[in-house]
């Protein structure tokens, strides 16, 4: 995983709550048996005014609709996402963190998050920030009033820092923080304690035999 | 202090607590199926890493399968997702049903249907709605593909604890009310963020005279409104149900396994986190109206106006909402016209929804304002059962089409989609924007509330739906 440390970027302000993953990346698009290739298709149904696109399909020659956010001129090549509540509600599917990767995210921030989603971003290097209503107000209207908004994100220093300064601290649990920065495997961190894990199963599978054939 | 279900579930299963607040916790049981593993096993092979356990692991494939003409899968990405799966079972050896076993069909209603859910046990699969699994007292919860291959790899997962919010249901629900009208009635209360962070305990009067199938749809739309996992706690209804199931354990191991699960309920003096009652006498046959399934209205009322909306933001959703779904505020939800209707999904496509479908439908026929109208059975036991029960000629001689067992148009991965523009009345759990087909408009509803709006071609309240309605 890629780690995270500091990121500077152009912020993508998505004035709606309740984001599902089934809007963030369409059905269609989880037939695809890679864990990449997804960006074009961040927001089809969204992004593109024609019935939505298929798996595979070259998305440069296909009718763009102008009033959503992504194809304004002003927010091309952002990298942080701004949303409201809720944001990534809705199914398990990893292919909504990838596309937003794909698609060159490397923050969210909201003021809530899917669970799931929110599991699925940290494991991708993507930075979930949760901030509450009011300074989610705030950063809206700052993108409306200021073309070319960005905001520096310091994960070290759980800060979101704005061109004109006053910076916001934000809350990160201590191990998705440790995980971002390190890029760490989790996997390999896991299995670090296989003989725990193996000691564990020993006894389950004494006093459960019925879970074991 | 008590504990509740969930703090004993979660206990029995910490292998170890990490310095940072997050514990490894132990999972029993894997349902894979062809989207979100392939993925995973690729991880696995990359790092060549072996699935930790095998016989923790039960594979089918369901999303993307076709409902009618099995033996060519037309599109060649579906087809090359399902051989993936295919490729991967064999590889490792993986138990599996596969598209033309009996037993195929959605991952959330093999697992009980088979005894593979246990009350006990850690249960995980690629996909939200693993919630279902909770109705016999497991521990379900949906992953993402990287935790999938976690799990496959080292048969845990590294996790932070759920808080506790028990919902209880008081009194007995009407006739022509449903478990799926409860969950609506409460993802309509509570939002569709509303348990995020808690494990829901389902319990009250209402929520044990549930029949077990009853209380799979409840748990299962508890993502719905945020929470990862829903339960209900054992009582003999969950132990008559295992019974005899081919994965349920036997002999001597079933005494002990019932001494075992009767252990599973919330202690007298457990403390949740939050506790939310509801009365049953209070909850009507529901009916969404918008994009989101906290959007849900009681059928005998109207759509809702955004004007009436104090919060700016919520106002605004509204409004996206009822423009997308091409409504207009103050309409009776009765009278809105309906395109097509679908029974069937993880939520509602087991043997008592379709009998309560069938029940409504019996001697009728489909409106003709209606193009297509699915039953989908949850599995091919399902299917089976209700053929021997003579119910997919009620469908049929009523102008359903009856497939075969996948998700189909509950998420139109295969053919089985609404077309833009498109209205339908569907017991599946999500009305997202395009969910069912880019352009499509879902209205989310029990098992009767379709029936009765096929009949009708608009939905009408199932409460009134006596004989010669
Ligand atoms: S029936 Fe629908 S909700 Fe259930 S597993 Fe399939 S796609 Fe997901």
């Amino acid at each position: 995983m890629q780690p995270f440390t500091q990121h500077r970027g152009l912020v993508v302000p998505l004035d709606r709550s309740n984001v599902d993953t089934d809007a963030i990346i369409p059905k269609q698009f989880l037939k695809a048996i890679t864990r990449t290739g997804y960006g074009p298709f961040l927001f089809d149904a969204w992004r593109y005014d024609d019935a939505g696109g298929f798996p595979g399909q070259d998305c440069s020659i296909r009718p763009l609709n102008m009033d959503f956010v992504l194809n304004q001129p002003r927010y091309q090549g952002g990298s942080v996402l701004l949303a409201r509540e809720n944001f990534g509600c809705g199914s398990s599917r990893e292919h909504a963190a990838w596309a937003l990767v794909d698609a060159g995210f490397r923050v969210i921030i909201a003021e809530s998050f899917g669970e799931i989603f929110h599991g699925n971003a940290v494991k991708n290097g993507l930075l979930p920030i949760t901030l509450d209503g009011e300074t989610v107000d705030a950063l809206f209207r700052a993108c409306e009033t200021h073309p070319g908004y960005t905001l520096e994100v310091d994960l070290s220093g759980q800060q979101v820092v704005p061109p004109v300064g006053g910076s916001v601290v934000f809350e990160v649990e201590p191990d998705v923080r440790d995980r971002l920065l390190h890029g760490l495997d989790d996997i390999g961190l896991t299995l670090e304690h296989s003989d725990s894990i193996r000691a564990f199963e020993h006894r389950r599978a004494e006093r459960f035999p019925w879970l074991y054939r | 202090m008590g504990r509740t279900l969930y703090d004993k579930l979660w206990d029995t299963h910490v292998v170890r607590e990490n310095p940072d607040g997050t514990v490894l916790l132990y999972i029993d049981r894997h349902l894979i199926h062809e989207v979100t593993s392939p993925q995973a096993f690729d991880g696995l092979r990359a790092a060549n890493r072996l699935p930790w356990r095998l016989d923790s692991i039960l594979a089918v494939p369901d999303h993307n399968v076709p409902t009618i003409n099995r033996e060519r899968i037309l599109d060649p990405v579906s087809r090359n997702q399902l051989e993936a799966l295919d490729t991967n079972v064999t590889a490792y050896g993986l138990d599996h049903f596969p598209l033309h076993d009996r037993r195929q069909g959605i991952v959330h209603i093999i697992g009980p249907e088979q005894g593979f859910t246990q009350p006990g046990i850690t249960i995980v699969c690629g996909d939200s709605h693993t919630a279902t699994h909770g109705a016999l007292a497991a521990l379900g919860f949906g992953i993402g593909t990287s935790d999938v291959e976690h799990v496959l790899a080292t048969q845990t997962l590294v996790m932070r604890k759920s808080r506790n919010f028990r919902i209880t249901v008081d009194g007995q629900l009407s006739p022509g009310v449903t478990a799926k009208d409860v969950i609506l009635a409460i993802i309509g209360r509570i939002g569709t963020a509303g348990a995020t962070g808690y494990t829901v305990e389902y319990a009250g009067e209402a929520i044990r005279t549930l029949s077990i199938e009853g209380r799979m749809t409840l748990c299962n739309m508890s993502i719905e409104a945020g929470a990862r996992a829903g339960l209900v706690a054992v009582d003999e209804k969950t132990i008559d149900y295992l019974r005899g199931r081919p994965y349920s354990p036997s002999g001597a191991d079933w005494e002990q396994a019932v001494r075992y699960w009767t252990t599973l309920v919330s202690d007298r003096d457990a403390v949740f986190d939050r506790e939310l009652t509801l009365h049953a006498d209070e909850i009507a046959p529901q009916v969404s109206w918008g994009t989101s399934p906290e959007m849900v209205v009681p059928v005998n009322e109207r759509v809702p106006d955004p004007a009436t909306e104090v919060d700016p933001v919520r106002r605004q959703s509204m409004e996206q909402a009822l423009r997308y779904m091409d409504l207009t505020p103050g309409t009776a939800v009765t009278d809105i016209p309906l395109d097509k209707v679908f029974i069937g999904s993880c939520t509602n496509a087991r043997i008592e929804d379709l009998r309560d479908a069938a029940a409504i439908v019996r001697g009728r026929h489909v409106s003709p304002v209606i193009r297509q109208a699915l039953v989908v059975p949850g599995s091919g036991l399902v299917r089976a059962q209700a053929e021997s029960e003579g119910l997919d000629r009620v469908f049929r001689d009523a102008g359903f089409e009856w497939r075969e067992p996948g998700c189909s148009m509950c998420l139109g991965m295969n053919p089985d989609q609404l077309g833009p523009g498109e209205r339908c009345a569907s017991t599946s759990n999500r009305n997202f924007e395009g969910r069912q087909g880019a352009g499509g408009r879902t209205h989310l509803a029990s098992p009767a509330m379709v029936a009765a709006a096929a009949v009708h071609g608009h939905f009408v309240d199932v409460r009134q739906f006596g004989n010669n309605v």
